[in-house]
């Protein structure tokens, strides 16, 4: 493999497809046809490395693969499934000239089919359709390759017809990469420019770079600079995954591999990043390079307090394989201490949540998820707002995120989405059938509604017939309003929610409810309220107890009595105080979970 | 052992059935082995007396049904035990007799309290107690007859299906017999305990029509010229009968904190700095003494500390001003001044010193307080 492709013979592709359509078993297959690895060696999902990818059955870590066919080597790499890393899709897109889009011939086209299949459009890749699963006695390949021909433009018999699991096809999906995927274009001769399309943490060799070399050739021990950032290191190692890491002397124009840096921190080298030599400097970058924002925020704090500095190590060694993961200290009276944490949505947020309670073992309490706002004060500064306890009182303004948002449903159930979008505050856009019986709408939505239950209701009222994808469409102004909490008199910081005025007075209601029935009845009565500034909106009181006597008490009783006593005092502090009244930590988690339960 | 105590508990754990709701050490029948049980207690008592002071104040025979035990043993019993000046025995109604009575009053007995628990039949089918509500009445004019006049009465409230109309029945046919005393429980389902079983579910679905009834109590009897002197025990006012003190001397001897030793089995004793109970298996008991050793036994060493604590507890269960001073190390006194600002506790301070004491409204709440107050 050391030996020196010409760039005609090399072809980049990735694997594109909604969830469970394939896209794992298609490349374990691949693996296993080229050679690549022995059938002994394969584990099934071979490219999913971390256990959760495996278990969830999606990918979180684009990888790249480089395999042989008939003399040609084929780079494949690895793309995300899921929304919330489009940016990294998106990159890896750009790191290829054509992709294998994969559907389910029993499902047809979904929401993240047609995402993906867009993003490869905009990034003028070659299309290879591809309806999987032709084994499955419900398959229909047919209508799955019209559905995939009217998407992609072609005409139905270029769909290939395979069934991944059992390798039928499969070598005509080889075929197909070599003849209908174009070449790689760049320049061999000119300064080279390698696109970071993905990157990983290696403990004992920092941060490992997957490129793609756009032009030029980079070698070994190369003094290297990325250019949006400008960091500056020296390339370690150049190397292809075969799928092992296996080091080569040089990579060069249309090649894909990876690079070991040595950088101890993966926020110093951001994917879609362009990486040139320091003596051969390109002139320009390649385009499209972002800084990935968060755009979901949560409290993430630890359910017994002194796991705070185990919280705290796990969270720095999750960000060095996941730049886009970010937080900050933040204090809560009623929770402790925690931190805030960014996410690009929600996924991604149930993804840390599940790497920090299984990979360190830490019992996590995390408060109801907010999107990021744009607050303008009265005087004309702008805030960006992250927590809702941070959101000023006087604003004059406020922004707050919007997605494009496509929903695929059976035609029957388009009443039943139109009418979710419109209680969520959503614009139609566009309506669109895909085929006799199915229909894509698309709708701009707050992104704010979405983390609240959104998945959880089209599911219920689609029958679960409903696939979903959004891209952010940017911030929007929004009549938006901070719901406060008070436990008697008192603001309790972790429960503070953003929220548009017509769902303030519900969702203030809801969580005042929820509060009452979840604090224990104190020895005077207790107001819970709601409220906007100083307005009250919901109010609920929990009415004081009548009495509490431990029933008798005489000389064989003392002794248990007293251990009673010391049981409940022993209780007591490790409750919160909130306005003189003690709420136990499973209140504010029973309130809390009850948000998160309804999202599931 | 350091101190020697004036209060003497004797355990008669015989009974004829076992209400599902109880939790005591408890024997069924057995009428085979009461005259060995009491050859057992007068063992232990004989062996205890270096903890037994010099003159004892009272005397109490709990149970257990202290008089279904055999009668010629009962009167061997009462005979050996020291005088006092109060000696309680609790009776069933359905075991007062003019004949048990007398026995009673002979030996030396002059307070018997009468578990009376309710007056609705009902109710005392769901306790399942054998009593009907005339034998309670029957027990205590029979008490009166053989000349008593220190007669207590045990009643149950929060009885699965007891309604609020139930409860003023109850209340009202126990003043019509005028006691001495009253003692009051709040009907406690514990775990494990056949009645649990039966009814947890139906206490807990009237859990929150029945959170009145406590107050009801207090305020029917305070009415009727009852002292509420501690959280359950209510007794006739001394200026309703000739300024008799009439509480219960015994027990506020447990509510002062003060030493007392027990005898017989699952009996426990306070003694210094050590709590001891003698475990609950009747034959090991009565074995042990047989063989003229001490019975088995756990202790509990108390600290002054804890012994502090349980002093808070106990005496703020009493209508009386706790003397600060008593509880000093245990009080939190940043919490008894909040809870002074909430009305739950009065904080005074006299000629002699500071002292603490709840409020009406405290005393309802008294578990809680006493959790809140204690350091």
């Amino acid at each position: 493999m050391q030996d020196l492709t010409p760039q005609e013979r090399i072809r980049n592709f990735a694997i594109i497809a909604h969830i469970d359509h394939g896209k794992s078993t298609l490349a374990d297959r691949i693996l296993e046809l080229t050679g690549a690895l022995t059938e002994r060696e394969m584990r099934e999902q071979v490219l999913d490395t971390m256990e959760l990818e495996r278990e969830r059955g999606i990918t979180i870590k684009a990888q790249a693969v480089r395999v042989l066919w008939k003399g040609h080597q084929l780079n494949l790499i690895d793309t995300p499934g899921h929304v919330d890393f489009s940016y990294e899709v998106s990159r890896s897109l750009q790191a290829c000239e054509g992709a294998l889009l994969v559907v389910d011939a029993s499902q047809g086209i979904e929401a993240q089919t047609l995402a993906n299949a867009y993003l490869a459009l905009e990034n003028e890749l070659e299309i290879v359709p591809v309806a999987n699963k032709i084994d499955l006695v419900q398959a229909d390949p047919d209508a799955a390759a019209a559905e995939l021909s009217q998407l992609v433009g072609e005409t139905p018999e270029r769909v290939l017809r395979i069934s991944a699991k059992t390798g039928d096809g499969v070598t005509d999906v080889l075929d197909a990469i070599v003849e209908r995927i174009p070449p790689p274009a760049g320049d061999a001769e000119a300064p080279p420019r390698a696109l970071v399309f993905d990157s990983s943490y290696d403990q004992y060799r920092g941060v490992v770079a997957f490129v793609r070399v756009v032009d030029g050739s980079f070698s070994t021990r190369e003094p290297l600079v990325a250019m949006a950032q400008g960091t500056t290191f020296e390339a370690e190692e150049l190397g292809v995954l075969s799928p092992a890491r296996t080091p080569v002397a040089s990579l060069s124009a249309g090649e894909v591999g990876y690079v070991i840096t040595g950088l101890k921190d993966v926020s110093r080298l951001r994917v879609g990043d362009t990486l040139t030599s320091r003596s051969r400097r390109a002139s320009e970058p390649l385009p499209g390079y972002q800084d990935v924002k968060p755009m979901v925020f949560a409290g993430i704090f630890p359910t017994d307090s002194d796991d705070y500095p185990e919280l705290r190590d796990a969270l720095e060694r999750l960000r060095l394989n996941d730049a886009s993961l970010s937080y900050e200290p933040e204090t809560s009276q009623a929770l402790g201490f925690g931190f805030r944490c960014g996410f690009l949505g929600l996924l991604h947020m149930e993804i840390v949540r599940e790497r920090l309670e299984r990979e360190f073992d830490l019992d996590l309490l995390i408060t109801a998820p907010n999107v990021a706002y744009r607050a303008t004060r009265r005087d004309g500064n702008a805030v960006e707002v992250h927590n809702p306890a941070d959101m000023p009182a006087e604003v004059e303004s406020v922004e707050e995120p919007y997605v494009r948002a496509s929903v695929i449903v059976p035609k029957d159930y388009v009443g039943a989405v139109m009418e979710l979008a419109n209680d969520r505050r959503g614009s139609f856009d566009h309506l669109e059938y895909l085929s006799e019986d199915r229909v894509l709408l698309v709708y701009e939505l707050p992104l704010g509604e979405i983390v609240f239950d959104f998945y959880d209701q089209l599911k219920s009222r689609t029958r679960g017939y409903a696939s979903f994808d959004y891209e952010l469409a940017g911030f929007r102004p929004g009549e938006l309003s901070r719901v406060d909490i008070l436990v008697g008199g008192e603001q309790v910081d972790a429960l503070s929610l953003i929220v548009h005025r017509s769902s303030a007075y519900d969702r203030g209601k809801q969580l005042v409810e929820r509060l009452r029935q979840e604090i224990p009845r104190q020895m005077f009565d207790v107001p819970v309220q709601a409220a906007i500034g100083s307005r009250v909106i919901a109010r609920e009181t929990i009415k004081a107890r009548r009495k509490d006597v431990l029933a008798k008490c005489y000389g064989g009783d003392v002794t248990r009595k007293r251990k009673l006593l010391e049981k409940q005092k022993k209780g007591k502090k490790r409750m919160k105080q909130v306005g003189g009244v003690e709420v136990p930590q499973e209140a504010f988690l029973a309130v809390l979970n009850l948000d998160g339960e309804r999202k599931k | 052992m350091s101190e020697r105590a004036a209060h003497l508990y004797v355990h008669l754990p015989f009974c004829a059935h076992r209400c599902g709701y109880c939790d005591f050490v408890t024997a069924v029948g057995r009428r085979g082995q009461h005259g060995a049980y009491v050859d057992a207690l007068l063992a232990e008592l004989e062996l205890e007396e270096g903890a037994r002071a010099d003159r004892v104040e009272t005397v109490f025979l709990g149970g257990g049904t202290p008089t279904f035990t055999e009668p010629r043993e009962l009167a061997r019993l009462l005979a050996a035990l020291p005088r006092a000046e109060e000696l309680t025995v609790e009776a069933n109604p359905e075991t007062v007799t003019p004949a048990l009575a007398a026995l009673l009053l002979s030996n030396g007995v002059n307070r018997v309290s009468v578990g009376a628990q309710s007056f609705r039949p009902n109710l005392l089918s769901v306790l399942e107690r054998r009593a009907t509500p005339d034998d309670v009445r029957r027990a205590v004019h029979t008490l009166r007859d053989a000349g008593f006049d220190n007669v207590s009465l045990d009643l149950l409230y929060g009885i699965p299906g007891q309604s609020a109309a139930d409860l003023d029945a109850d209340l009202a046919d126990a003043l019509t017999l005028e006691p001495e005393h009253l003692s009051c429980y709040e009907l406690e389902a514990k775990p494990g305990t056949r009645f649990t079983h039966a009814h947890g579910a139906e206490l807990e679905r009237q859990a929150d029509a029945m959170e009145g009834y406590f107050e009801t109590v207090v305020d029917t009897l305070t009415r009727a010229g009852y002292r509420w002197y501690e959280t359950a025990n209510f007794c006739l006012a001394p200026d309703r009968d000739g300024g008799r003190d009439l509480r219960a001397r015994h027990n506020l001897a447990y509510w002062l904190g003060r030493d007392y030793l027990g005898l017989g089995v699952g009996a426990v004793s306070t003694l210094g700095g050590v709590r001891r109970r003698n475990l609950p298996s009747l034959g090991r008991y009565v074995a042990a003494l047989r063989a003229g050793e001490a019975p088995p036994r756990e202790l509990e060493p108390l600290d002054p500390g804890t012994r502090e604590r349980e002093r808070l507890m106990l005496g703020l269960r009493l209508d009386e001003p706790l003397a600060v001073d008593t509880v000093a190390g245990a009080l939190d006194r940043a919490a008894a001044e909040r809870l002074a600002a909430r009305g739950l506790v009065r904080l005074a301070s006299g000629r002699e010193g500071a002292t603490v004491a709840l409020t009406r409204r405290g005393r309802f709440l008294g578990g809680g307080v006493t959790v809140e107050l204690t350091v």
